[in-house]
């Protein structure tokens, strides 16, 4: 049987390995991507306690309602984060983030 | 117990792990991007098994469709063959450090905390349209009105300049 804690778990560790990602690449994208990983392992969680939480009708649904506003943020942060991407890799020629230290004193 | 959902649950849940260890790990960029499209319908299932089929659609619609779009095109605009000589940082071995200890704390949090549960209630397509057009019809219409600014400020970004007008 499927409990809340499966989806805890299988959270958690997709919210670990998204945080890994973000830590240990180089490449802006690949930390994009990482990031998305992140806001999934969130929506997981926040479905589980949807399906599986002992709260009034109401508040259940409140958990589907967080998701969908969760993917609609993720679109546009996508979207903004891909276009300075875009930009940086323009003017400085690469992508990496550790080759961008402009702001570095 | 083992139960066909359980099964389910685990397929989807390995889906989901296995793209994102292949979004993390390979060296190659578009293995990269399929890694996250492996991922990403692995969290649909998920979805699919607690009964949210509409987050699920949402999911494959958005996310596998929209998004892993755009990161291709970025991928393919940003010339990532470059990337093959080193991936990670040389801080690489700390930062899996700090992912395992922060899943070792999230994963004793869970063990350790109660929480009332109920068998798997499906939440319904009806509810959820209901609520979202009712109790958050403004933050609905705010968070639409968010995404056509960041989608015109994309647009404005990669311009060249001297283009404009």
């Amino acid at each position: 049987m499927i409990t809340l804690t499966h989806f805890q778990i299988l959270s958690a560790a997709l919210f670990a390995v998204g945080m890994y990602g973000v830590l240990a690449r180089r490449s802006a994208v690949i930390i994009l991507i990482s990031i998305e990983l992140m806001l999934n392992a969130v929506t997981i969680n926040l479905i589980g306690f949807a399906t599986f939480g002992d709260f009034a009708a109401a508040h259940k649904t409140l958990g589907q309602v967080l998701v969908v506003f969760i993917i609609t943020i993720a679109a546009a942060e996508l979207a903004l984060a891909m276009a300075i991407i875009l930009r940086l890799y323009r003017n400085r020629g690469s992508a990496n983030v550790d080759e961008v230290n402009i702001m570095k004193w | 117990m083992i139960t066909p959902s359980l099964v389910l649950f685990y397929l989807a849940g390995a889906l989901t792990l296995g793209g994102a260890l292949g979004v993390v790990m390979s060296r190659n960029i578009v293995y990269a991007a399929i890694g996250l499209i492996v991922a990403l319908l692995g969290v649909a299932g998920v979805f699919l098994l607690a009964f949210a089929e509409f987050l699920a659609l949402v999911q494959i619609l958005i996310y596998g469709g929209a998004i892993v779009i755009v990161v291709v095109f970025a991928l393919m605009l940003t010339r990532l063959d470059e990337f093959r000589q080193a991936a990670e940082h040389k801080q690489w071995p700390l930062a899996a450090l700090a992912a395992a200890a922060f899943f070792g704390v999230l994963a004793a949090g869970v063990a350790r905390t109660a929480v009332a549960t109920t068998d798997r209630t499906e939440v319904g397509f009806l509810a959820l349209g209901e609520q979202l057009f009712t109790d958050w019809a403004v933050p609905f219409e705010v968070v639409s009105l968010v995404l056509l600014v960041a989608l015109i400020g994309a647009v404005v970004m990669v311009r060249r300049t001297g283009e404009r007008g």
